[in-house]
């Protein structure tokens, strides 16, 4: 409860649409010096897209977000990620406190082996919630929310498995959602999907951004520059240019933005 | 060019093919070798202790009148015994194995425990009797109680119980434990519910393999000084008792022509429990299986 409130009072302050403010990240794996020296602000209700070749370090940035990256061996992580007005890299900041906040959907749908419905209501639970009456109206309204409702109202208590992929792919979103996230960070979300499948999955990212920031991370430039407002261009561990998705993709002010965008390499 | 000359693949093909025929008979015979010294054995115990296994065989308690004689104390000792392994092996083992996978961090000394588990489990069963004898019977003042026999028994599965829950533990992927983790879990919640309710079929594999072991064992049970000849029932784990593999192996160690037949109406009693074990672990294990 005094969380939420220090939340708004922060809001109430500072510029009240920051979300995420990146300082001077650096991250090492090992010797390998990853990220370099970071700077990147996040909006509140905006997606926010990160785009770059292979290996440039824009997973490992996405992650670095909800401390997902802890649990490779052998991170280093210095500087700061500012998520409304508290420094998460901060050893004090209780990582599973971040991650009920910031929601993430990954790369392959990874959904439990259990029923649809229990899949929605792992997160509700693990947080304490019981109450079969609200987790039954979680349920209907993430499932809704990830557009796939009308497909699975009637076996919701069938294995999460017999979906296809887009389909399990949503369910991941619905029980990201079901939390009620302030920011979902998707890794790649569709990636692993077919052309249909991520279409549905671009139209829902348009509804979601009413409720939700979002951060995703795509490997494909003509999904960034359909679906997002603000777009970070990664090279070899560094941000080469972030700014308004239109003037990313018009007029990029960097060259290697343009040689990247324009197909010339990557 | 061509590089490759398609008359001598052709002559190539036809050793090529009776190799693939001859391996595959080679594997059959391995896995009928195996089948048939099953069946003989099976065959000897039944057709000679088929007329000594009925229902008053259960009920009796041990007796010099071969007529007479029954497993009661034994059959009745084997499952308090189980009761004691079951619940102390898997316990120990399965939280092991979690520590060791999930919480203790990957350096030399778990590197070390870990050769050591592994080692374990190929030390000889009469020295885990020998430690039981030092440790629980004397230097606890167990006495050949069933908790005794338990404690020692549960020592000897352990590391089977706890490398086959590793296994399974790790065969869990990855993705799994992110998307838990990523909705804000804690570890603890992640294995409890995500990590063991999909690691259950392997380590109840690893568990029936251990109590079948268990159940089955004699010499470190010699060691610790059960009796060969019990006619009560223990009432508490801090009683005295005996198991099934006594009883046979005092029945066989008896000249009568009789008593070898007991015997082996004692070894169908105990083939059996060993069925009734594995059906309850496989019908668990099946509950549980999912795929990835």
């Amino acid at each position: 409860m005094s969380e939420t409130q220090t939340q708004k009072s922060v809001k109430g302050n500072n510029d009240t649409k920051l979300v995420y403010k990146t300082n001077g990240l650096n991250l090492w794996y090992g010797e390998n010096h990853a990220l370099k020296d970071i700077q990147l602000n996040v909006v509140e209700n905006e997606v926010t897209a990160i785009i770059g070749p292979s290996g440039c370090g824009k997973s490992t940035y996405i992650k670095t977000l909800n401390r997902m990256i802890e649990l490779i061996p052998g991170v280093k992580v210095t500087g700061e990620i500012v998520y409304r007005g508290r420094n998460i890299l901060d050893k004090s900041y209780p990582v599973e406190e971040l991650r009920t906040k910031v929601g993430m959907v990954f790369q392959k749908p990874n959904p439990f082996p259990k029923s649809i419905y229990e899949n929605v209501v792992y997160g509700p639970r693990i947080h304490g919630i019981r109450d079969k009456k609200i987790l039954d109206q979680i349920v209907e309204k993430s499932l809704r929310g990830a557009a796939i409702w009308d497909e699975v109202k009637d076996r919701l208590n069938t294995n999460a498995y017999g979906l296809s992929g887009g389909q399990q792919q949503r369910l991941c979103i619905a029980r990201c959602m079901a939390i009620e996230p302030d920011v979902i960070l998707m890794d790649e979300p569709t990636s692993a999907l077919d052309p249909i499948s991520t279409l549905k999955v671009e139209e829902l990212l348009q509804e979601l951004k009413k409720n939700f920031s979002i951060i995703i991370v795509t490997h494909n430039m003509q999904q960034a520059a359909r679906i997002s407002d603000k777009t970070a261009f990664f090279l070899n561990g560094e941000v080469i240019e972030f700014s308004e998705t239109d003037k990313i993709f018009s007029n990029p002010s960097d060259k290697r933005t343009e040689d990247y965008i324009t197909g010339r390499f990557g | 060019m061509k590089l490759i000359d398609h008359s001598r693949v052709l002559n190539h093909m036809k050793p090529r093919v009776s190799f693939n025929i001859f391996f595959r008979s080679l594997f059959l015979l391995a896995t009928l070798f195996g089948l048939l010294v099953l069946g003989i054995l099976l065959y000897r115990i039944i057709s000679q202790g088929l007329p000594y296994f009925n229902f008053q065989f259960l009920q009796n308690l041990p007796s010099r009148n071969p007529e007479q004689a029954g497993v009661y104390t034994a059959l009745i000792g084997s499952i308090w015994l189980m009761a004691v392994v079951a619940p102390v092996s898997l316990i120990l083992g399965v939280g092991t194995a979690i520590f060791l996978e999930e919480y203790a961090k990957k350096n030399a000394i778990t590197t070390f425990i870990q050769i050591n588990i592994s080692n374990l489990a190929g030390v000889p069963s009469i020295v885990f009797g020998l430690l039981g004898l030092t440790v629980f019977v004397r230097a606890f003042a167990l006495g050949s109680s069933v908790l005794a026999a338990g404690l020692t028994m549960s020592l000897l599965v352990l590391p089977v119980i706890i490398v086959a829950s590793q296994e399974a533990i790790r065969s869990v992927p990855k993705e799994l434990r992110h998307a838990s983790y990523g909705l804000g879990a804690t570890k603890w919640q992640t294995i409890l519910r995500v990590v063991l309710p999909a690691a259950i079929p392997g380590i109840l594999t690893g568990g029936i393999l251990a109590l079948s072991r268990a159940i089955g064992e004699t010499a470190p049970l010699v060691v610790l000084g059960l009796p060969l000849f019990l006619a009560f029932l223990p009432r508490s784990v801090f009683d005295i008792f005996t198991v099934l593999p006594m009883q046979i192996f005092n029945w066989t160690s008896r000249p009568q022509e009789e008593f070898q037949a007991l015997a082996a109406a004692g070894i169908m009693v105990l083939l059996i429990l060993l069925l009734l074990l594995n059906t309850i672990a496989v019908l668990i294990r099946n509950r549980y299986q999912r795929r990835y």
